[in-house]
């Protein structure tokens, strides 16, 4: 079976499009990633990986309404596609896997 | 807080222009707010350094949308678009039958005109290009230094041929001799009366004749080749080969090949057949050999490496080592593409000439042209006006400007195709009349590309010109301005339809007053005193009877003749002249040239001639053949005030002058009158018997008694007159046919600007139908309401007016100087010629104003 392939920085968009559920757009997304991961990321990397991620399949988008503090332009809200839910399911599956087979003492030295 | 700092308008700008146009919105909206928050968190330097960064990170110069809407934007030309926009231009056609009719009748005219100056330029261009050898053939010229300018003659001495031939081999293929001559050709009972040529061997090759039977060899002396129309008439069914013809004078010859006849537009043209010079030299051999008699044009046809111009170099000194005339006589070659369009000779360079028609026949057509072009603008763009709202709707519903665009040029394209398609049926309903009109045989070029490529790229520029202005400058209206009624259309549009118009009357005056002129320059040459009386005069054309005074008495006996004479010449055409007279006191460097005519003693009397000094022949006195009559001109040549009874020697004889007549006009009427000699001299040939029919007579009576005495004398040669004025009438069939084609084409042009003007005028009255009813309310009368409406139209043509006399007084001062008898431009033909455009003007312009004014308000204004 074809797994999916996703990058590290494509997982956390696509998971953090997924926490924002219905609010989710550029904007957003940003500013959740820094506040999440402290990371400083930039405006136009997330856009190009969202947009990436829509291409993929992984993300859909429409348009909402029009707002005022925007100079009346629309957002273009990302909500997960089926095919994202499963990419993101199949990741977590391949992370629980490797994390069940590692051995014992190796989860003891890591604290677990 | 600084909630109202923005971020860089470049960047915003840039980002606008450069950014993926299909995520354009969502991106500048997510930076505005992140702008906003970065402003909030980090102050507006950092802000806007973070602004500006993602913007450049942003840039997608070369990225292009992959948007695909939901419902797709019908293609311009699908075809469902293209029969919609048909059906709404024919609509529109309908809807306005006369703005159609003005539209497609007057662009149909104008076409058609353009088409059959086309024709006739064409053929003009095409003439003697049949030849297959048409670059090279060129013709031998003689320039003569004169008195009066060099002058240029094609008679050259027959044994300059085989000079030119033998020495230089190397740059003519062939050189013949070939003159022009009528004779009766006889087959059994069968006798024809046919121009041909008694030529050397090289002709039929020079020419490259495509025989039809034998062969072009004219070797045998005896042989005689005849065209395809010749054989038929002589032979018929029968094979003409090695049959007997008699070509003249008893002159047998064997008819050893049959040619295709030369096609209309070539020069030789009508040669019905070629025989052999050595045939028409057999009585007088030795004019193969003398260098001293000049009567046979020479053609040559050059080897391909050879030039026309070096080898006009190198044989310019023969002709003079050959005669010794002390004229000293150069040659020079006359290229066939040059014989047709370029035949007129100053200072024995060759100039004008038909090309001149050509031009101004082209000019011609391109004006007559332009106008129907202009009234087909003019009606589209003053009715374009009315159709903003439509514009208006049409947008409102959903129509893209390129539609728009398609749907006003389709609509031209329309007009235009069908105006083509008439005009197409115009031409071709009117070309025999043409034909007959400019003297020609001209068909349709339905095969030939250039003409399918010029009707199709001159149809297509019109439409789209034509069509430009509404289709791009309405379909960029504002729908709510226009449905509003906001949209004025300001001076700005009606001035270059002002000058359009003004164009149209300046072409149209000028035409009509060139018509006028050139009428005026016929009728005047056609008035010019003759100094003979032409009425009931016939010319004979005959060689000499041998019984003429015999047949002489007998017509004067019927009673059907006046008087009659023999002369070396008809009256209507002078046939030789001569340079060598001598008289007291003449200057011996001086080579004045006199027009030769001999006559018989009766010739005066039957032509009427005045006798201003002196007297004329008389058979009585012996002495009167060596007796000279002089006209006007000749008088004035020899600068003797009265010259009755001075001596004037020459070819070594003493004659004296016994008498002076009036100017006779025998040649051009548009030129002076040549110094002529009339002398009784026995020695030479006489080509012509004048007869002066009786007046008391009908002239078809009188002309079957003279027919049956002709016949009793020469049973062999068919019985050819002609009429003196009808023959003199022909020397003005060129001027004619220059005036009826430009009066024509000038009625064409008046007729075309009329018709636009009246579509003008009738627009214009429908738009200020409001203005006039208001008008009318506060007490206007008709007269002043048709001065209001006729006012712009006359300052318009009065316009045109001004500028078009200085520019016809220009040209036509022109064309009249190469006349040297012509008449004067005077003011009033200008005057009429306004009058006249000004009068055409009024009564286009007062059938639509006067409706107008006579409108009743109460309708024009209760419509709202």
């Amino acid at each position: 079976m074809k797994r999916a392939f996703l990058g590290e920085f494509e997982e956390i968009v696509l998971l953090t499009v997924a926490v924002l559920d219905e609010a989710a757009y550029g904007v957003t997304v940003t500013q959740e990633i820094e506040q999440k991961t402290g990371r400083a990321v930039g405006f136009s990397t997330v856009h190009t990986t969202l947009q990436r991620l829509e291409e993929k399949g992984y993300l859909a988008s429409q348009m909402g309404g029009a707002t005022a503090e925007r100079g009346g332009r629309r957002k273009r809200f990302f909500t997960l596609t089926a095919t994202g839910r499963k990419a993101l399911v199949d990741v977590q599956q391949v992370r629980t896997q490797l994390w069940e087979a590692l051995p014992p003492q190796t989860l003891q030295l890591m604290g677990y | 807080m600084n909630q109202h700092s923005q971020p860089p308008r470049w960047a915003t700008r840039l980002l606008h222009w450069l950014g993926h146009p299909d995520t354009r919105e969502e991106v500048e909206g997510d930076l505005l707010e992140l702008y906003a928050h970065w402003v909030r968190t980090h102050g507006p330097r950092k802000a806007n350094w973070h602004y500006t960064l993602s913007v450049l990170r942003l840039l997608r110069p070369l990225a292009k949308s992959r948007h695909v809407p939901e419902y797709t934007t019908p293609f311009l030309l699908s075809p469902d678009m293209l029969r919609n926009y048909v059906k709404i231009a024919w609509r529109n056609l309908i809807r306005h039958k006369v703005y159609s009719a003005i539209n497609i009748g007057g662009l149909a005219v104008g076409m058609a005109v353009a088409m059959l100056i086309g024709l006739w330029v064409w053929d003009e261009l095409s003439f003697n290009k049949s030849h297959p050898q048409y670059d090279r053939i060129a013709q031998v010229l003689e320039n003569q230094p004169l008195e009066n300018g060099t002058q240029t003659f094609e008679s050259l001495p027959f044994p300059l041929s085989t000079k030119l031939r033998r020495s230089y081999a190397s740059d003519f293929k062939y050189v013949a001799v070939a003159v022009p001559m009528d004779i009766t050709l006889a087959y059994n009972e069968k006798k024809l009366t046919k121009n041909g040529r008694f030529s050397e061997a090289a002709f039929p090759e020079l020419l490259t004749l495509t025989m039809l039977k034998g062969s072009r060899k004219l070797t045998d002396p005896t042989a005689v080749l005849l065209a395809q129309s010749t054989s038929n008439v002589l032979f018929g069914a029968e094979d003409p080969i090695n049959k007997i013809v008699d070509t003249g004078d008893r002159r047998m010859a064997k008819v050893t090949g049959v040619y295709e006849d030369l096609p209309r537009n070539s020069q030789f043209n009508g040669t019905a057949f070629i025989a052999p010079f050595a045939l028409l030299a057999t009585s007088s051999p030795g004019i193969m050999t003398n260098w001293k008699s000049s009567s046979f044009p020479i053609y040559v046809q050059l080897n391909p490496a050879s030039r026309f111009e070096q080898v006009s170099a190198k044989i310019s000194h023969v002709l003079y080592e050959g005669s010794k005339d002390p004229v000293k006589p150069t040659l020079f070659l006359w290229p066939m593409r040059q014989w047709h369009l370029y035949a007129d000779f100053k200072n024995g360079v060759a100039g004008g000439g038909r090309v001149q028609f050509v031009w101004l026949f082209s000019i011609i057509g391109i004006f007559v042209l332009l106008l129907a072009c202009i009234n087909f603008m003019n009606l589209s763009t003053a009715r374009s006006q009315k159709r903003a709202k439509e514009v208006g709707i049409r947008k409102v519903v959903g129509s893209v400007r390129g539609q728009l665009i398609s749907q006003f040029l389709s609509e031209s394209v329309l007009v235009v195709a069908v105006a083509f398609i008439l005009s197409m049926g115009l031409v071709w309903l009117s070309l025999s009349w043409f034909n007959q009109l400019a003297n020609k045989q001209m068909a349709m070029l339905w095969t030939e590309p250039l003409f399918w490529l010029a009707a199709f790229g001159f149809s297509l520029f019109t439409a789209l010109i034509a069509g430009s202005y509404p289709a791009f400058y309405l379909s960029s209206f504002r729908p709510v301005k226009v449905l509003k009624g906001v949209v004025r259309v300001g001076r700005l549009v009606a001035l270059p339809r002002q000058l359009l118009v003004v164009l149209q009357f300046t072409v149209s005056v000028t035409l009509i007053i060139g018509t006028i002129i050139v009428f005026r320059q016929i009728q005047h040459a056609k008035n010019r005193p003759i100094g003979y009386n032409r009425n009931g005069l016939i010319a004979i054309n005959t060689s000499s009877l041998g019984r003429y005074d015999a047949l002489r008495l007998d017509l004067l006996q019927t009673g059907a003749v006046v008087n009659m004479a023999e002369s070396s010449n008809p009256t209507t055409d002078v046939w030789s002249s001569a340079n060598n007279l001598d008289w007291r006191g003449k200057d011996s460097n001086r080579q004045a040239m006199f027009g030769t005519v001999s006559v018989s003693e009766d010739f005066g009397k039957t032509i009427g001639w005045t006798i201003k000094e002196g007297r004329g022949f008389s058979r009585k006195l012996t002495t009167d053949s060596l007796a000279f009559v002089f006209n006007e001109a000749a008088v004035k040549l020899i600068g003797i005030q009265h010259p009755v009874g001075e001596i004037i020697r020459w070819h070594d004889k003493e004659f004296t002058v016994i008498g002076v007549v009036h100017d006779l006009v025998m040649q051009s009427p548009f030129e002076p009158v040549k110094p002529m000699v009339f002398m009784m001299n026995n020695e030479r040939t006489m080509n012509t018997i004048t007869i002066k029919i009786n007046p008391e007579q009908g002239a078809g009576e009188a002309l079957a008694t003279i027919r049956a005495v002709f016949q009793k004398y020469n049973p062999t040669v068919p019985f050819d007159y002609k009429f003196a004025d009808q023959e003199f009438a022909t020397k003005f069939s060129g001027e004619e046919r220059i005036g009826n084609l430009a009066s024509i084409f000038a009625i064409l042009a008046v007729f075309i600007s009329c018709l636009g003007l009246f579509g003008l005028a009738s627009f214009m009255a429908e738009a200020r139908t409001k203005e006039i009813g208001v008008r009318k309310v506060l007490g206007a009368s008709v007269v002043n309401l048709w001065s209001l409406l006729s006012k712009d139209f006359v300052v318009l043509v009065g316009i045109a007016f001004c500028i078009a006399t200085p520019i016809a007084y220009y040209f036509l001062n022109n064309w009249l100087q190469q006349y040297q008898y012509r008449t004067e431009i005077t003011w009033w033909i200008f005057v009429v010629s306004g009058l006249g455009a000004l009068g055409l003007t009024l009564l286009t312009v007062s059938y639509q104003s006067i409706r107008a004014a006579l409108m009743n308000p109460v309708k024009s204004l209760r419509s709202e």
